[in-house]
C-alpha cells in the first residue's frame, strides 16, 4: 500500500543556484499527484529530493523535512534504504543495457542479495503483468537485452523494474516525454491501474496528461510552489494568476 | 534546363562519393599492409623450422643440430600469467578510482599523470629498475622479477582503457542503479563496470599483446634459460629473449629457430587474445549494446 508524503520548509541547491524555496505540500497515499511548470521551475528537483537522489550530485545540497508515512527521510533512514521504498521512473528509459529483460526487473532484489529463484520468478512475473509488458516479453525473457525493445517497452520496462522492489512510493520525472502518443496513452494506463496500489508522484510537461491521470496537481515556478489544488480546480478555476496564466499558454 | 542540372550535380555528388570511397580503402589497405607483410615474411622464413620438435625440446648445445624452444613457450605463458595477475587487478581498480571515486580530486589528477608517464617509460628502464628493486638485494634473477616488470608494464594502458570506458557509460544507467537503492560501490561493480567490460577487456588484451612481445625489461630480471624451468625463483626462458638471444647469433640454423620463434610468438598472441574474446563474448544477449 502507498503512504502520504508530508514536506515542510524544503529547499534545495545546486551550487549557489536556489532550486527549491520553502516547499510545503501534501501527497496524499493513493492518489495520482501531477507536478507541472515550465522547464527549469524545480519540479524535477522536487522529486529528487523525496528519494533523495538529488544529493547524489555533488554540488547539491538540501534542507528542511520530508516525511513518507511516519519516517523522516533527512533524519531517520539511510539514502539506500529511502530509494527502496520510493521507487523512480526517469525521463529517458534507462534499462541496464548488458542485462536481459528478466535481469532487469530483478536487478533491484539482486543487487540487494536477494537470491531466492523461484520468489524471484514469480515478482519478476508479478511485476512485468503490473507494468503490462509480461505478454509483450515473456518468451524471451532471459534471452533478449532489455536495450533491444522499443522506447515504449524500454519504459515500461523501467516501471516494473521500480515496482519489483515494492516501494510504497513511485515517483516517475516526465515518464511520456520521450514516447510516441501510443506508448504515452499505455503508460498512462499504467498510472490508472498503479495508483491503486502506489502513491504516485507524476512530473509532467503536458498538462492534458495531468489533466487525465492526477486527482491532485502542483504548479511550480521559480523554484516555488504557487498553487496545489485538486487538478479539477487547478485546470478550471485557479486561486492565483499565474497558474491562470500558465494554463492557459500565456507563458512556459 | 532544371532536369539537365539536377544530371550534372548528382553526377558531381556520385564522382565525389566515389573518390572518399576510395581514399578511405586506400587508407584501410595501408593500415594492414604493414601487419600483412609482417606476417607473410614470418611465415615465409620461419615455417620451415617449423616442426613437432620446436614444440616439445629444449634448445640444442651450439653446432647440435635440432632443438626447439619449448621451454621459452613455457616460460612465456609463466611470464604473461604472472604478469597479467598483477597488471589487470590494479589496473582495473586504479581505473575504477579514477572514473568513479577520485573524479575532480587531487590524488586522482597524481594517479593519472603518473600512470601516463609510466606508459611513457622505456621498457629497458622499468627492466633495470626492477633489477634494482628485486633481483639485485635477491642476488639472483628470476622468473618472479620478469613478471613484475612486466605486470607493472600492463597497469598504466590497463587503468586508463578502464577508466575511459567506465566514463562513456551513461549517467542515466548509474542513476538507475542508485534509484533502486544499490548502494554506490554495487552500482559500480554490478552495473558500471559491467555495461563497460566489453571495452575493458579490450584494454587488458592490448596491454597483453604489448607485454607479450617484450624483450628489454627480461635481459634485466628473467635473464633467459637453456633449459626446463618453471620455478618462479630461477631465471625462466621466454619466446622473445630466446628470439632474440638466437638472432644475434652468429650460427644460420639459430637464425632460422628465431624466425620460427618470431612467428609462433605472433600466433600465440592471436589465438590468446582471441580465445579471451570468444570466452567473454559468450552470454551476450540479443540486442545488447
Amino acid at each position: 500500500m502507498g503512504v502520504g508524503i508530508e514536506v515542510i520548509n524544503l529547499n534545495a541547491w545546486y551550487g549557489t543556484n536556489h532550486t527549491l524555496q520553502d516547499i510545503n505540500l501534501n501527497i496524499p497515499a493513493n492518489h495520482a499527484t501531477a507536478l507541472i511548470g515550465p522547464s527549469g521551475c524545480g519540479k524535477s528537483t522536487f522529486v529528487r529530493c523525496i528519494n533523495r537522489m538529488h544529493e547524489t550530485n555533488p554540488i547539491a545540497r538540501v534542507k528542511g523535512t520530508v516525511r513518507i508515512g511516519d519516517l523522516d527521510i533527512y533524519e531517520d533512514a539511510k539514502p539506500v534504504e529511502i530509494r527502496r521504498r520510493v521507487g523512480m521512473v526517469f525521463q529517458r528509459p534507462n534499462p541496464f543495457p548488458t542485462m536481459s529483460i528478466y535481469d532487469n526487473v530483478a536487478a533491484g532484489l539482486k543487487l540487494n542479495g536477494f537470491s531466492n529463484r523461484r520468489a524471484l520468478d514469480e515478482i519478476v512475473e508479478k511485476s512485468l503483468k503490473n507494468s503490462a509488458l509480461w505478454d509483450e516479453v515473456k518468451d524471451e525473457l532471459k534471452k533478449k537485452s532489455g536495450a533491444s525493445l522499443s522506447g515504449g517497452q524500454q519504459q515500461r520496462l523501467c516501471i516494473a523494474r521500480a515496482l519489483a522492489v515494492d516501494p510504497e512510493v513511485l515517483l516517475m520525472d516526465e515518464p511520456a516525454s520521450a514516447l510516441d502518443p501510443v506508448s504515452t496513452s499505455k503508460i498512462e494506463d499504467l498510472i490508472f491501474q498503479l495508483k491503486s496500489k502506489y502513491t504516485i508522484v507524476i512530473v509532467t510537461h503536458n498538462m492534458q496528461q495531468a489533466a487525465r491521470v492526477a486527482e491532485k496537481t502542483g504548479f511550480f515556478l521559480n523554484g516555488r510552489m504557487v498553487e496545489f489544488d485538486s487538478t479539477h480546480k487547478i485546470f478550471t478555476n485557479p486561486s492565483d494568476k499565474r497558474t491562470e496564466d500558465y494554463i492557459t499558454g500565456r507563458f512556459g | 534546363m532544371k532536369s539537365d542540372q539536377f544530371k550534372t550535380r548528382s553526377k558531381v555528388r556520385t564522382i565525389i562519393d566515389h573518390l572518399v570511397t576510395s581514399l578511405a580503402v586506400i587508407a584501410t589497405a595501408l593500415v594492414v599492409t604493414p601487419l600483412v607483410a609482417i606476417f607473410i615474411y614470418l611465415v615465409y622464413k620461419g615455417a620451415s623450422s617449423l616442426n613437432l620438435a620446436f614444440f616439445t625440446q629444449v634448445p640444442k648445445p651450439v653446432g647440435e643440430p635440432g632443438g626447439g624452444m619449448a621451454n621459452a613457450i613455457l616460460g612465456s605463458g609463466i611470464l604473461l600469467g604472472l604478469a597479467s595477475s598483477i597488471g589487470v587487478p590494479i589496473g582495473i581498480s586504479g581505473g575504477i578510482y579514477l572514473a568513479e571515486f577520485g573524479r575532480g580530486t587531487k590524488l586522482a589528477n597524481a594517479v593519472r599523470f603518473t600512470a601516463d608517464v609510466l606508459n611513457g617509460v622505456p621498457s629497458i628502464v622499468m627492466g633495470v629498475a626492477i633489477y634494482a628493486l628485486i633481483v639485485n638485494p635477491q642476488k639472483h634473477y628470476s622468473a618472479f622479477s620478469g613478471g613484475v616488470a612486466l605486470g607493472i608494464m600492463m597497469i598504466p594502458t590497463v587503468c586508463r582503457t578502464t577508466e575511459e570506458m567506465l566514463l562513456m557509460v551513461p549517467h542515466a544507467v548509474r542513476e538507475a542503479a542508485l534509484g533502486l537503492g544499490v548502494p554506490n560501490w554495487r552500482s559500480v561493480l554490478s552495473i558500471t563496470l559491467k555495461t563497460a567490460s566489453p571495452g575493458v577487456i579490450t584494454g587488458c588484451m592490448l596491454a597483453f599483446a604489448r607485454v607479450a612481445g617484450e624483450t628489454a625489461p627480461l635481459i634485466f630480471t628473467a635473464l633467459g634459460n637453456q633449459f626446463w624451468s618453471t620455478s618462479l625463483n630461477q631465471p625462466i626462458a621466454a619466446l622473445p629473449l630466446q628470439i632474440y638471444v638466437y638472432a644475434i647469433s652468429p650460427y644460420d640454423d639459430w637464425h632460422r629457430l628465431a624466425w620460427a620463434g618470431a612467428l609462433v610468438l605472433i600466433i600465440l598472441i592471436v589465438l590468446a587474445v582471441s580465445l579471451v574474446r570468444y570466452v567473454t563474448s559468450r552470454g551476450v544477449l540479443k540486442g545488447a549494446s
